[in-house]
């Protein structure tokens, strides 16, 4: 395709040879710039300086032992439902759902953790961790099982399952485990003893943070090292040649769709037992979407996710210092949330083309690596 | 006591339900024209956010609906153009673009009135229809809002450019068989456009009913999930106007039944009634497996000369 | 000089290397049913799309009743009078007949006015004694009364001229002969029309003049009456001997794939199996030939368990294999090579070794206690295969879209036949490769042959079945039209065959 506008020529060409990580990376990064600057924008519209604004979000994040700890602890469940989520969508699943799978996860970790008064702690834990894990597959797997056996949209059914779990949540803390005298909408506190352990002095970090940078490397090896990973990958990338070569794609879809779940189940009983310690309708706070962003920027891959999970939960835990500085509403956040969804589906398809412009015959930019 | 019960349950519905319904139609006419139209939620907020604003520059409401309209138009183009232009995966846009309105309103509102947020403006009035309102129970259908009005008289109109005219012909083919329609010479890419904006004029309208029409007064989150209910609406309801009036009116049925069910000391949570138009768009998917009930081409973007 | 009322002078069009049509010529006088005949890829369907203004000639002007036109578009094409029936039909199904006929054709707010054109197309339907309820929804309709939509769509905007794109493949032979009692109405009222086929007795029986297409190039165009079907045949077929290879005999008369008697529903009833049977003996290479669409895909398939078989029986290797699932045919020792490397064959985005272990990935030493997936193992494993078969650029970590169609073949035959296969299935294997990349498939199922394995050979080029095959069988509506062995029959006979005429053995040989 090309354009003439009086001397100067555009030309948008195919690009043939897709390679891998540099690819990639080269399209997420300029993505990225891409959300900063109209991040910036945004703000020296409303009159503030935008450097000033990424200081005092920085310094909110870094800058204490506090601070650090409380990036550290807001990356976590971030982290594990990203995770998660690498592992449906490279599978070809576009899941939503993570938001009502941590909300499940937490809640049988919470029935556990309050309920199960029997067990002692080295067991405890355990077992509320194991809940949490199957609240989460289970609920994910309700969508998989539809898509895979009916081929329902597991888009429209995991959202639907968002809702239909925050008001379970909300069912339950105001009747059965509603906390007694019955005033305030959440359950009963866990017993002392499912409490995760706090590891640092001086923060809020848990030992819940350990599952999350575990699960960055149980995760790398899922999808890269071992078979199963092989197949759902495949599965991902192209249904048709894997049924040929005789991979059953119904059990894959169905296997992804619960190990995804699993990891945001787990999210949500991390949150309960390391910082909660109860459960309260919301508490997931919009988590699930963040997610989303962060498994697209991290391009479905533990690493990315890693970083930009780091990136995301320094903004959430920085943007309080600099709203209480700069009267910058936090709700900035969420913009930058929306802003990387849209730019990084953008890259996907732009790196496609290489984008060539040129002024009487000398060229001006070249965008994207011809080959 | 039980026909007052059951004229505040009416009111109550028609009043929830009205945005839906007209966020729900705005999704019907992309769906109808081959878009998924996912970013209700973000083009609801921004019509309710404006819709206020407006209001509260010039004094009128009808300026704030104006604002809100265009403002609604505006963010579905940003979906439009991704999805028809751009071509990406027309879900997970939808989803960013609500983040991204979620955002910016919250954003607004401290950016917007440096001093301070109003308590309300200026809102819309109920109109009467005379002595048609005396009557018990339906008496309340004639004593409702001017955008409930307009919102009802949507409904027939839309059914009708959709189902009785040429342009709604057109914009039909074009969300089943693209390929057809192109072969005979429509603008398939222009057609969804115009769908697009027709969308988001509904949906910014649905906003602007739902902040101006109520309070009159716009907080954060205020929307809370009505944008993916007016989705399910199009399901719920078959991917017609009138069932998608419905659909929305169940909605508000089932929300103004939670608020009232404990106060009647009904042994049902509430919550139950807030879980059910989800758990029914559930059902309904799977009950019509195998036969596709929206149009065939919806989510597919259209690549001229691909078979 | 003759007056015609379409004439498309040397037309040319070029897809990057391929030369779709090169020069051509075709002429039409009215009230004619002029045929224009080819094999698979020989431009039929891209000349009549230039024509209809779905492409544009990249050389050539069309004339219409001597004048020139420039079609740009479909709407220009309709608006010159020209009206065309996909192979593919372009209707709504959800809406009615008559909504279909009039889409397009208005596009405004007012209310729509069904009353006159009803009128007009029950008048037009009367005219043509089309039995069509212009109410019912096109869905509800058979093929038939659906490609007659498609007529009554294109008349009713006044084409005078009709251009049909295999318009039997999808008909039952009832309907077939329907169409031609509307054809020739159509005729009689003046109409013109070209009609696109590779079926010689239907362009016998129905065409006045017959253009044929070979390769991209015109051969020539003749009356109908004055040729044989023969005549046509070898028009159509050519003597081009491409390939010319040595074929060492049969080594055993044990079979290792039986077909009984089965029956296989395809996605129209041209690709439908019917009772279909042959056997392959180990060492032999069995070809079978035919356009393409004849059932051949559908066959394909149902011998990898792909698709599932209404009756009839499979046996590989004298076990029942008729309902095993795909991976344990691909562990008993049955390879594919599908038709469409890209969508069924590789996983575009996977690098060369993920897609070498395609089929094996959880087999030792790439997985071992069925969790550990070994990177370096699959590794070796590809760069072995990537050397072994030529594979360039010689980079088993390249992603297989980034290699040409040849290479990507390459792979795929690399994976399938080191294996150590007991039978090859080969759908199409040379589409798209150039003459150097086809010969040296063809040496890889020869040495596969030679070392006992059997073949089946599917293709739609005529050459590489001679040339590789020891035995062809000819398809042509999901049932065999007869068998030979290569060098002991014309080309004549053969093109006969897959134009739908059913010979037996000895009256092939004759």
């Amino acid at each position: 395709m090309t354009a003439k506008v009086g001397k100067t020529k555009i030309e948008i060409k195919d690009k043939k040879r897709k390679s891998g990580f540099w690819y990639s990376f080269s399209g997420i990064l300029i993505a990225f710039i891409f959300v900063m600057l109209i991040t910036a924008l945004i703000i020296t519209l409303s009159g503030k300086s935008p450097a000033e604004a990424f200081a005092y979000m920085f310094q909110g994040a870094f800058s204490t032992k506090y601070n650090i700890g409380e990036t550290i602890i807001k990356t976590c469940p971030l982290l594990l439902c990203s995770l998660g989520l690498c592992i449906c969508y490279r599978a070809g699943l576009t899941s939503i759902g993570a938001e009502g799978q941590m909300a499940m996860g937490g809640l049988m970790a919470t029935i556990g953790g309050v309920y199960f008064t029997f067990l002692p702690r080295a067991i405890l834990i355990p077992v509320c961790i194991l809940l949490g894990v199957l609240g989460g597959a289970l609920w994910a797997g309700i969508a998989g099982y539809l898509k895979a056996k009916w081929g329902i949209s597991e888009v429209i059914n995991t959202i639907m399952l968002n809702y239909i779990a925050a008001y379970i949540v909300a069912y339950m803390c105001s009747g059965p485990i509603q906390e007694p005298p019955y005033t305030f909408i959440q359950s009963s506190q866990l017993q002392e003893s499912a409490f995760f352990s706090k590891l640092i002095q001086g923060t809020r970090i848990h030992s819940g943070v350990i599952f999350a940078f575990v699960s960055i490397f149980v995760v790398y090896f899922l999808l890269w090292k071992s078979p199963l990973g092989y197949q759902m990958r495949a599965v991902g990338l192209n249904q048709s040649a894997a049924r040929t070569s005789g991979i059953n794609v119904k059990k894959n879809l169905i296997l992804s769709m619960s190990l995804s779940g699993a990891f945001c189940g787990l999210a949500g009983a991390v949150e309960i037992m390391g910082l909660h310690h109860r459960l309260m309708p919301g508490f997931t706070s919009n988590l699930g979407f963040d997610a989303m962003a962060i498994a697209l920027l991290g391009g479905l891959h533990p690493a990315g996710a890693t970083i930009a999970s780091v990136f995301f939960g320094a903004l959430r835990a920085g943007a309080t210092t600099m709203q209480h500085a700069m009267q910058i509403p936090t709700a900035l956040v969420d913009i930058i949330q929306g802003l990387v969804v849209i730019f990084v589906l953008t890259q996907s398809v732009f790196s496609k083309f290489v984008i060539k412009i040129t002024t009487s015959k000398r060229k001006v930019l070249s965008v994207g690596r011809e080959e | 006591m039980a026909i007052s019960f059951i004229g505040g349950l009416i009111e109550s519905a028609i009043r929830t339900g009205c945005p839906i319904m007209l966020c729900g139609l705005g999704c019907l006419f992309c769906a109808k024209c081959g878009i998924i139209n996912f970013a209700m939620e973000g083009v609801m907020t921004m019509g309710a956010f404006f819709g206020v604003y407006g209001s509260y520059l010039t004094g009128n409401p009808w300026i704030g609906l104006l604002m809100g309209i265009v403002a609604g138009v505006a963010a579905n183009l940003i979906l439009g153009v991704m999805a028809i232009t751009v071509k990406v995966n027309q879900v997970v846009v939808g989803a960013g673009l609500n983040s991204l309105c979620l955002g910016l309103s919250s954003y607004l509102l401290t950016a917007c009135y440096p001093n301070g947020v109003p308590t309300q403006v200026n809102g819309f009035n109920y109109i009467s229809a005379g002595s048609l309102s005396e009557i018990p129970i339906f008496g309340v259908l004639f004593n409702q809002q001017v955008l409930t009005y307009i919102a009802f008289a949507m409904v027939p109109l839309i059914a009708y450019v959709i189902n009785k005219t040429s342009f709604g012909m057109t914009l039909r083919a074009c969300g089943e068989q693209p390929h057809a329609a192109d072969s005979l010479g429509i603008n398939v890419v222009k057609k969804r456009y115009i769908a697009v904006i027709i969308s988001g004029v509904l949906g910014g309208m649905g906003g602007a009913a739902l902040s101006l029409g109520q309070l009159s007064v716009f907080t954060i989150g205020m929307v809370a999930g009505r944008g993916y209910m007016a989705w399910s609406a199009v399901t719920i309801g078959r991917y017609g106007p009138v069932g998608v009036m419905l659909a929305a009116l169940l909605f508000g049925v089932a929300s103004a039944l939670q608020v009232r069910m404990k106060a009647i000391g009904v042994a049902i949570p509430s919550q139950f009634f807030s879980m059910f138009p989800y758990v029914l768009t559930m059902i309904i998917l799977a009950s019509v497996v195998g036969r596709t009930v929206g149009p065939k081409a919806m989510g597919k973007p259209f690549i001229k000369g691909e078979r | 000089m003759e007056d015609f009322i379409l004439e498309m002078k040397d037309i040319k069009k070029v897809f990057g290397s391929l030369t779709a049509n090169d020069s051509i010529n075709l002429n039409l006088r009215r009230g004619e049913v002029h045929a224009l005949l080819g094999e698979n890829g020989a431009g039929k369907t891209t000349l009549m799309n230039v024509l209809y203004g779905i492409y544009q000639p990249d050389g050539g002007e069309i004339y219409l009743k001597g004048k020139k036109f420039k079609i740009d578009n479909p709407r220009d094409a309709i608006k010159a009078g020209i009206g065309m029936v996909h192979q593919h039909f372009m209707l709504v199904p959800t809406m009615t007949v008559l909504e279909n006929i009039i889409l397009g054709l208005s596009d405004n707010l007012k209310k729509l006015d069904l009353k006159t054109p009803r009128e007009e197309v029950k008048k037009l339907c009367d005219t043509y004694n089309f039995q069509l309820d212009i109410d019912s929804k096109v869905s509800d309709l058979s093929v038939g009364a659906q490609q007659r939509v498609e007529l009554v769509k294109a008349l009713y905007r006044g084409a005078e001229i009709l251009i049909l794109d295999e318009p039997t493949a999808v008909l039952t032979p009832n309907e077939v002969e329907e169409l031609f009692v509307i054809l020739r109405q159509f005729v009689a009222r003046g109409k013109s029309i070209i009609i696109i086929s590779h079926k010689l007795w239907e362009v016998k029986r129905i065409s006045n003049r017959c253009t044929v297409l070979r390769n991209g190039k015109l051969v020539g165009t003749v009356n109908t009456s004055d040729v044989e079907e023969s005549d046509m045949a070898s028009m159509m077929v050519g003597k081009k001997v491409t390939f010319k290879y040595d074929k060492t005999p049969i080594l055993s008369q044990d079979s290792i794939l039986n077909v009984e008697s089965i029956n296989v529903l395809g996605h129209n009833q041209a690709s439908t199996l019917k009772k279909l049977s042959f056997d392959i003996k180990k060492g032999e290479i069995v070809g079978i030939a035919g356009v393409d669409g004849n059932g051949q895909q559908t066959l394909g398939e149902v011998l990898m368990g792909l698709t599932p078989l209404e009756e009839g029986k499979i046996y590989f290797n004298g076990q029942d294999t008729t309902n095993v699932s795909t991976r344990q045919r691909l562990k008993k020792g049955i390879s594919y090579i599908p038709e469409d490397r890209m969508t069924q064959g590789l996983v575009m985005d996977f690098t060369l070794c993920e897609n070498y272990i395609l089929d094996r990935y959880e087999k030792e030493p790439f997985t071992t206690k069925k969790i550990f997936y070994h990177s370096k193992a699959v590794k070796d494993y590809g760069d072995a295969l990537t050397s072994e078969y030529g594979v360039r650029p010689n980079d088993a970590d390249a992603f297989a879209r980034s290699l040409s169609g040849g290479n990507q073949q390459k792979v795929i035959l690399a994976r399938e036949l080191s294996n150590s296969p007991k039978l090859i299935i080969a759908m199409q294997p040379t589409r798209g490769l150039d003459i150097g990349a086809s010969e040296f498939v063809h040496q890889k199922l020869l040495k596969a042959k030679e070392e006992g394995a059997g073949v089946l050979l599917i293709s739609a080029d005529l050459d590489e079945i001679l040339a590789v095959a020891d035995r062809v069988l000819v398809m042509n509506e999901g049932r065999f039209m007869g068998e030979f062995v290569p060098g002991e029959i014309t080309f004549e006979k053969i093109g006969l065959m897959m134009g739908g005429m059913v010979q037996d053995k000895e009256e092939a040989k004759a």
